[in-house]
């Protein structure tokens, strides 16, 4: 496998996939950063896995079924209470498009 | 009055509440103080919760009713773990304010035993560091040396536990965070089989790994602890329905006939030459006590931080999306529009190293990536089972040591992030293979803890305590205790 590495154009598009955001010294950082660890990442290239079959988890169980009944629901004043922001007894969030009013 | 928690394990507490020695309200006011005494030293504590503590020891000294053994004694909660109506916080900026409206089924379980939570331990960000300093609140400090971090990420924990702040914690470990502090502050501490204890209500981190376990002074108070937490939980699809055995059944002090494996990987490039001639010596001593000792090859052992980092950073950069400032915790001001909202708020509310990660998982599941890094890890972590099953297949018991050095300095390691991630080779295959670990005080190099791992099969915690159990006997390095000792 040849080396990885990583430009900070795609640090750049990366953050973005993780709605995050990063001023041109932080870019700088985290690149120099993602690229280092990157090269232990490399590593992985010296084991020849063709023939072996991926661990997701380690788990025994496949699915654990319940009765199809609703549960632990009344809930809504205090899961209010932890909103940052709260109106008409919902979650007040900003507009999803710039310019939209109130 | 005073109580201290180096002369009184969690047996000695209970026998002192049943017989009227002690009330549970005595022993959690005595907590309180204990934190308020010293923990201006460590800082082990986010937060503490005396009012809600005295009025559930109130309640049990009315009840009177001590059938259980952790009934009326105080614990210390890792802050990733949810408390109804008590903040919890993950030590990150993003959930400041955080009130959970459920207990974490751990919570829940020590609650109906009436174990008393003094309060929320600190932690690295989300669990993720090694030393604790990534906290947005404090850094904690090794109960043993004031200028050494206290390991991670459950440092909070283990420094409460080490510093006599509380008899015991609950942590939790995805590559080592409850098996490495333990290890940098002289106290045990197991991460349990995956599946043996329940994750419903840990903040998860990444969930194909993420274990909770006790931190305790002694191997038997651990197991103690373990009996209550573990089970089969039905909120949690990945739990194990299996009996639940006691754990301290094995405790004999007996090792004849024992076999154990010693994986020479383990002592290979990057261990500190005396941290490997301590361990050395604790598996001379278990030899002396009648175990037989056989060398092996674990031969992946070297690409397990690589293929740790990809898996987990995938999961943590998955799990993290849901902090977004929307329902809860921080929020960004000043922002025009939701997307803002969501960018802004996690810039400002992450931490350096949770963005880190969640930029390498994100990287790593990205289109492109996939296959080189999340699938390929995800091989890896098959080729790391299968060493592990060939030395199971003949050995009762894999041990070692649990981290390759003894507490580094506060600061020293924060800025290069790669060494930190080397740092975890020892414990990482352990998570990666769902097994279950014991690290136990080995002995002291310059008079820090050295950490003796104990590795066990699937579900077999009691044949990992019995030989915790003996070497602790024999080695009676409990007895030796920290200059904050003195304190109480």
């Amino acid at each position: 496998m040849s080396e990885t590495t990583i430009s900070k154009e795609e640090v750049a598009h990366v953050a973005g996939l993780a709605k995050l955001a990063f001023n041109e010294t932080e870019l700088e950082q985290f690149t120099t950063q993602l690229d280092s660890i990157l090269t232990i990442f490399d590593t992985l290239g010296e084991v020849d896995t063709e023939q072996v079959e991926p661990t997701y988890s380690v788990t025994e169980n496949v699915n654990h079924l319940r009765q199809d009944v609703a549960d632990n629901w009344h809930q809504k004043q205090a899961l209010l209470e932890n909103a940052p922001l709260e109106a008409a007894d919902l979650i007040k969030v900003p507009a999803i498009l710039d310019g939209e009013g109130e | 009055m005073t109580i201290n928690f180096f002369d009184n394990d969690l047996t000695s507490l209970h026998n002192k509440l049943i017989n009227k020695e002690l009330t549970a309200t005595e022993l959690t006011q005595a907590t309180l103080d204990n934190v308020a005494h010293t923990d201006e030293q460590l800082n082990a504590f986010i937060s503490t919760n005396p009012e809600e503590a005295l009025l559930q020891a109130k309640k049990i000294d009315d009840a009177h009713d001590f059938s259980d053994i952790l009934t009326g004694l105080p614990v210390g909660l890792k802050d990733n773990l949810a408390t109804n109506g008590i903040q919890t916080t993950g030590a990150s900026r993003i959930l400041e304010g955080f009130k959970p409206v459920y207990d974490a089924t751990v919570v829940s379980k020590l609650n109906t035993a009436g174990a008393v939570s003094v309060g929320k331990t600190n932690m690295d960000e989300f669990a993720m560091g090694g030393s604790t300093e990534t906290s947005y609140y404090k850094k904690t400090t090794n109960a043993w040396d004031a200028t050494k971090v206290p390991g991670g990420s459950s440092g909070g924990s283990a420094a409460a536990v080490a510093g006599g702040l509380v008899p015991f914690a609950l942590g939790s470990d995805t590559g080592g965070s409850i098996r490495q502090p333990a290890a940098f502050n002289g106290i045990v501490g197991l991460k349990p089989t995956y599946g043996r204890v329940s994750r419903w209500g840990l903040f998860a981190m990444a969930s194909s790994l993420d274990q909770v376990g006790p931190f305790t002074r002694t191997v038997k108070d651990n197991a103690l602890v373990l009996n209550t937490i573990a089970g089969f939980d039905e909120k949690d699809s990945t739990s194990a329905d299996r009996d639940v055995p006691d754990f301290t059944a094995k405790l004999t002090g007996n090792v004849k006939g024992l076999k154990i494996a010693v994986p020479k990987e383990y002592f290979g490039e990057g261990i500190d030459p005396k941290v490997a001639s301590t361990v050395k010596a604790a598996i001379a001593q278990l030899e002396a006590l009648g175990a037989t000792v056989d060398e092996v090859s674990l031969p992946h052992t070297k690409y397990g931080v690589a293929a740790y980092y990809i898996i987990m950073s995938s999961e943590a950069s998955s799990n993290l999306q849901r902090y977004d400032g929307v329902r809860y915790g921080f929020r960004a001001d000043d922002v025009q529009n939701l997307e803002d909202l969501y960018v802004k708020t996690r810039s400002e509310g992450f931490g350096d190293e949770v963005k880190r990660r969640i930029m390498l998982g994100t990287f790593s599941l990205s289109a492109g990536a996939y296959d080189a890094f999340f699938k390929k890890a995800a091989k890896i972590r098959t080729l790391l089972i299968e060493d592990f099953n060939r030395v199971f297949a003949d050995y009762d018991v894999i041990v070692g040591p649990t981290a390759p050095t003894v507490a580094y300095g506060i600061g020293e390691e924060i800025d290069d992030p790669t060494a930190m991630y080397l740092a975890d080779a020892l414990t990482i295959p352990v998570n990666l293979a769902g097994l279950p670990g014991l690290s136990v005080n080995a002995g002291f190099v310059d008079g820090l803890p050295v950490g003796l791992q104990i590795i066990g099969k699937p579900f077999d915690e009691a044949t990992v305590y019995q030989t915790g159990y003996a070497f602790e006997q024999a080695s009676r390095l409990f007895e030796q205790l920290p200059k904050i000792a003195k304190k109480y």
